[in-house]
């Protein structure tokens, strides 16, 4: 008789182990239960229980929120990254994208693991190291129609991938590029990575001395034409910041504060919750409104600015700083210069063009994505190729 | 809002649904895990403690629990606590080693009119503790209600042989064929106390045209439930009419449909929905070919020359009034006679003390009750007690049962020379389950299954032998399914608000969004607030003392499915699963230390 050393539940507190003899009359005739095995075998989590609250809102395609979720995050509990998962989760569910018109392009590290746990019904690369920014220009050129979501990290996109971001931004992919920014390499214990501030000190208390490298700083510079900066711990900022970058045409790259619960939540790190709280300076909130929704009145006059993009969906910016102009690129970069002397986190709407180009425009592509042109059209005989060789002689 | 206290007692309790729902407290989901994992001798002990009865009531409770089950507000069934139980007495080992031993008497004597279940409940309470206790019944065998007015083939003979067994063999005496016809008698006998539980043993006249003159094919429902039960009756008419829409009158038409009746017809003066009649016996009546009739209130018995031939009905409506309140009034149309050879009436039940008399310090009010506290079940005389239907009228064995606890405290501590009214707390255990990361004490994976059908017996052979049981139970299989669909209501979610980074991790996780972090606020105003619609306000909000934000951790007990992600996602441990237990007091509890914590 086979005999496995299994833990029960128990009547009181406290873990009860015994010999469970595998009998028929016992009673554990579903998998779960005969699959218990010895303490400690079941390191999974559970699947999240399909169960949903019984009043939660539906958006325009009948979805819930929870249509929106892929599998269960394995990640660290209490990870940043699980947020700006949520909160991705969210901005889709509310401007209601058809899932299928995804693709979620991600490198290596612990943030490119996380178009796992979201979408699950849409399109995936899982890439390279570093190159999900030539994976996902490929894949928007072969197919315009799509809904790019380029997810990265700050090892995947400032360190091994920095040329990589640094090309897709400057050539304008129409995309949403996000960050998950924890200054610390994670899959590998804790490192510093190429954005942790100079100064700011690791899990073992070691100082930072290299200077950091500021992507918002940088995709400023290099003409992206929507510039965000948020905080995994902020969703009321973060998700109308997604949302508005999804509906933004050109490239957008949103760099997301997001704290390594197991590596850089400590006192002296400046990507902690506590740090990034305390030094958060939003300069905005937005609200993104879609269709026929009227813009809400019951702002004070003068507070908010309304940025109309170009697919007719308006951003309603509520300003905190009524000074800051999210149109002029240059007061951005001192902005935030300025501010990140002070050791300040600038937050919020940072550059928007409503006007922006695009790749596609860039390069005169046709409408039709590529992939749905026939072969005739692709390649339309030698007597096209003689035409064209001869305008070149 | 203020901050939660989940020191209070009850906070928790109420989260259980089913055990808050349950008179007598059951710890619910203990048992359905006991069941789970094959421990079904100690599932039926704890319901033993607290219910006294597990494969009577698995049988016959009317089930407050299941309406009140968690699982019912996240999907469209609850869990079936009550056929679960059965589960727990069907398959235990011998039990009787657990029982408590008879001890040496007291030399306190106690007598019991009546041998139902809340003079047995009382019984079993107090004989552990020594008191000489005398159970007088008017029939020959202990048991009241349960064993003369419930058919065979809903509660066999030998389970209710069994418990009622367990009772008399801690030493109680039971004198049967003994009915107490004179109160001030059984006074002057003087016992230490008296306890009442005489049920509410007479069904209500229907007193129209023809009753007297047709008054042999008309019959009492619950006289002629126990003329069958002890086998005085053995075949009714082929066409029968059931008057009345409860339990008994279901009760009635299916014992009719297996004593001869042919044509058995229910006939209600309300809507089939409004009938008083639990859904599960309706649908049990249904399934055995009894048409119910509603709308239909019967004027007159037609009989020739004292034959009965049939009843004659008006026809009504339903007509509310600005308060919401149903009228029946006359629809209009012509008056119905429906043929009959039988009409069992089962229009309700009354009390009556005919055998208490007047100068027995025992007073009554305006509608013939005896005056009696709710908490202590003590009557005008100090000495006596009543509960059960005996207290306030009509109800269910489960209310018998918690009435009986409630009495034998009273009793116990009146013996003892101890304030009545003084009640002690319930003792209250918190304890966590984590067992390591991701591992829990329980099994929080949920399950998606539906309700289990509880197996049936053949109509055909059912109908054919009026004590065959019709419900065959769960088998093992079944049960292990069904109890798994059991949220565990009682391990709850506790929550160290010195311990929360706010991170969202829980808030993201919850598959219920029961969690909000948001800024206070009234209770009105913070449920305007949270994630998802707040759909039950009767259901708790779970609030913190306020967070490093400023903000607060609100948690919607609703439909909290108690699957612990909440915890597993929570890097700090601010989120916990702890369980739940909490001791209700019986006679004879020691009384709790001061210094009792939930977290």
């Amino acid at each position: 008789m086979r005999a496995t050393l299994s833990v029960m539940p128990a009547l009181v507190a406290g873990i009860h182990a015994f010999l469970l003899r595998h009998q028929d009359e016992d009673g554990r005739v579903k998998p779960g239960h005969d699959g218990l095995g010895i303490a400690g075998a079941r390191m999974t989590y559970i699947a999240k229980p399909k169960f949903h609250h019984p009043g939660l809102k539906k958006n325009e395609l009948g979805y819930t929120h929870r249509d929106y979720e892929g599998k269960i995050s394995t990640l660290c509990a209490g990870c940043g990254h699980d947020s700006i998962t949520a909160s991705i989760i969210e901005a889709c569910y509310e401007l209601s994208i058809e899932p299928h018109r995804v693709a979620k392009i991600s490198g290596i590290g612990c943030s490119s693991k996380t178009p796992d746990y979201f979408l699950g019904n849409s399109h995936g690369f899982n890439s390279v190291h570093g190159r999900m920014p030539s994976v996902l220009t490929g894949a928007n050129l072969a197919n315009r129609d799509l809904i790019y979501l380029g997810v990265s990290g700050d090892g995947d996109s400032a360190s091994i991938g920095f040329g990589q971001f640094a090309h897709s931004i400057r050539r304008g992919v129409n995309m949403t590029y996000i960050v998950e920014n924890n200054g610390v390499y994670g899959l590998t214990k804790g490192q510093f990575s190429a954005t942790a501030d100079r100064g700011s000190k690791s899990k073992k208390g070691v100082t930072n001395t290299d200077n950091a490298i500021d992507l918002v700083a940088i995709a400023l510079q290099l003409g992206a034409t929507f510039v965000a900066r948020s905080f995994s711990g902020d969703k009321t900022q973060l998700v109308p910041l997604i949302a508005a970058a999804i509906r933004h045409k050109g490239a957008s790259f949103i760099d997301v504060i997001s704290p390594c619960i197991a590596f850089n939540n400590h006192a002296g790190s400046t990507k902690s919750f506590d740090y990034v709280r305390e030094h958060n300076d939003a300069v905005n909130r937005l609200d993104v409104l879609v269709g026929r929704d009227p813009i809400a009145v019951d702002y004070a006059p003068g507070t908010v600015q309304v940025v109309e993009q170009h697919d007719g969906s308006k951003i309603a910016l509520r300003k905190i700083d009524a000074d800051y102009d999210p149109h002029d690129r240059l007061g951005a970069q001192t902005f935030l210069a300025r501010h990140a002397a002070k050791g300040q986190i600038v937050t919020g709407l940072l550059y928007v063009d409503p006007d922006a180009e695009d790749l596609h425009e860039h390069l005169n592509t046709v409408e039709t994505p590529l992939n749905s042109l026939e072969a005739d059209t692709l390649c339309p005989g030698s007597a096209v190729l003689d035409e064209i060789n001869a305008s070149l002689r | 809002m203020k901050p939660t206290d989940i020191a209070a007692p009850d906070y928790f309790h109420k989260v259980v649904d089913c055990q808050w729902a349950c008179p007598a407290h059951t710890p619910v989901p203990e048992y359905i895990r006991l069941i789970a994992q094959g421990r079904y001798s100690d599932a039926y002990m704890i319901n033993w403690k607290s219910n006294v009865f597990p494969g009577i009531l698995g049988r016959t409770c009317d089930r407050p629990c299941e309406p009140a089950c968690r699982r019912g507000r996240v999907e469209e069934t609850p869990v079936a606590i009550c056929r679960l139980k059965r589960v727990a007495a069907d398959f235990k080992d011998d039990i009787k080693q657990r029982l408590p031993k008879p001890p040496p008497k007291n030399g306190k004597r106690v007598a019991f009119v009546g041998g139902g279940p809340a003079s047995l409940t009382v019984a079993r309470d107090l004989a552990p503790l020594g008191y000489h206790c005398t159970v007088f019944d008017a029939d020959p065998e202990a048991g009241g209600m349960m064993r003369t007015q419930i058919p065979k083939f809903r509660l066999p003979n030998s389970v209710i042989d069994e418990e009622t067994g367990y009772i008399l063999g801690l030493g109680v005496e039971f004198k049967g064929g003994h009915r107490i016809e004179s109160m001030k008698a059984l006074l002057a006998e003087k016992y230490d106390a008296i306890f009442v539980g005489s049920g509410a043993p007479r069904g209500r006249e229907l007193d129209i045209p023809g009753r007297k003159a047709a008054a042999s094919h008309i019959h009492i429902g619950i006289e002629w439930l126990a003329s069958v039960s002890f086998g005085h009756t053995d075949k009714i008419g082929k066409r029968v009419i059931v008057l009345g829409g409860g339990n008994t009158a279901m009760d009635c038409c299916r014992t009719a449909r297996r004593l001869g009746g042919e044509e058995v017809k229910v006939v209600v003066r309300s809507g089939f929905e409004e009938m008083k009649a639990s859904p599960w016996e309706k649908e049990d009546a249904l399934h055995e070919d009894i048409p119910i009739l509603n709308f239909l209130v019967p004027v007159a018995f037609i009989h020739d020359n004292g034959k009965l031939t049939g009843i004659t009905f008006q026809k009504v409506k339903a007509e509310y009034d600005a308060k919401g309140r149903r009228n029946l009034v006359p629809s209009g149309e012509p008056d119905q006679t429906i043929a009959c050879d039988d009409v069992l009436v089962a229009v309700g039940q009354e009390n009556a003390f005919p055998w208490i008399e007047q100068d027995c310090g025992i007073e009554f009010d305006k509608w013939h009750m005896p005056k009696v506290d709710p908490k202590t079940f003590v009557s005008t005389n100090p000495k006596v007690f009543f509960g059960g239907d005996a207290a306030f009228g009509p109800k269910n064995i489960i209310w018998a049962v918690s009435h009986g606890h409630d009495a034998a405290l009273s009793i116990h501590k009146m013996l003892s020379g101890e304030d009545i009214t003084e009640r002690p707390l319930p003792e209250v255990h918190v304890s966590s389950q984590k067992m390591g990361i991701h591992e829990w004490s329980y099994d929080n994976d949920i399950s998606n299954d539906k309700r289990y059908k509880v197996p049936h017996r053949d109509k055909v052979i059912a109908l054919k032998d009026i004590r065959a049981e019709v419900e065959l139970g769960y088998d093992v299989k079944l049960a292990l399914g069904e109890a798994e669909r059991c949220l565990n209501c009682d391990v709850q979610t506790v929550f160290s608000t010195s311990l929360c980074i706010e991170c969202d991790a829980c808030a993201d996780i919850c598959p219920m969004d029961c969690i909000t972090f948001t800024g206070n606020g009234e209770e009105s105003d913070l449920r305007q607030r949270l994630k998802a619609p707040s759909a039950h306000p009767d259901q708790d909000l779970y609030v913190s003392s306020d967070l490093k934000t400023g903000r607060v951790m609100v948690k919607d007990e609703d439909v909290c499915l108690h699957c612990g992600l909440c915890a597993e996602r929570c890097p700090t441990g601010a989120w916990d699963m702890q369980k739940y237990f909490i001791e209700m007091t019986y006679a004879g509890s020691t009384c709790p230390t001061k210094s009792r914590s939930a977290a």
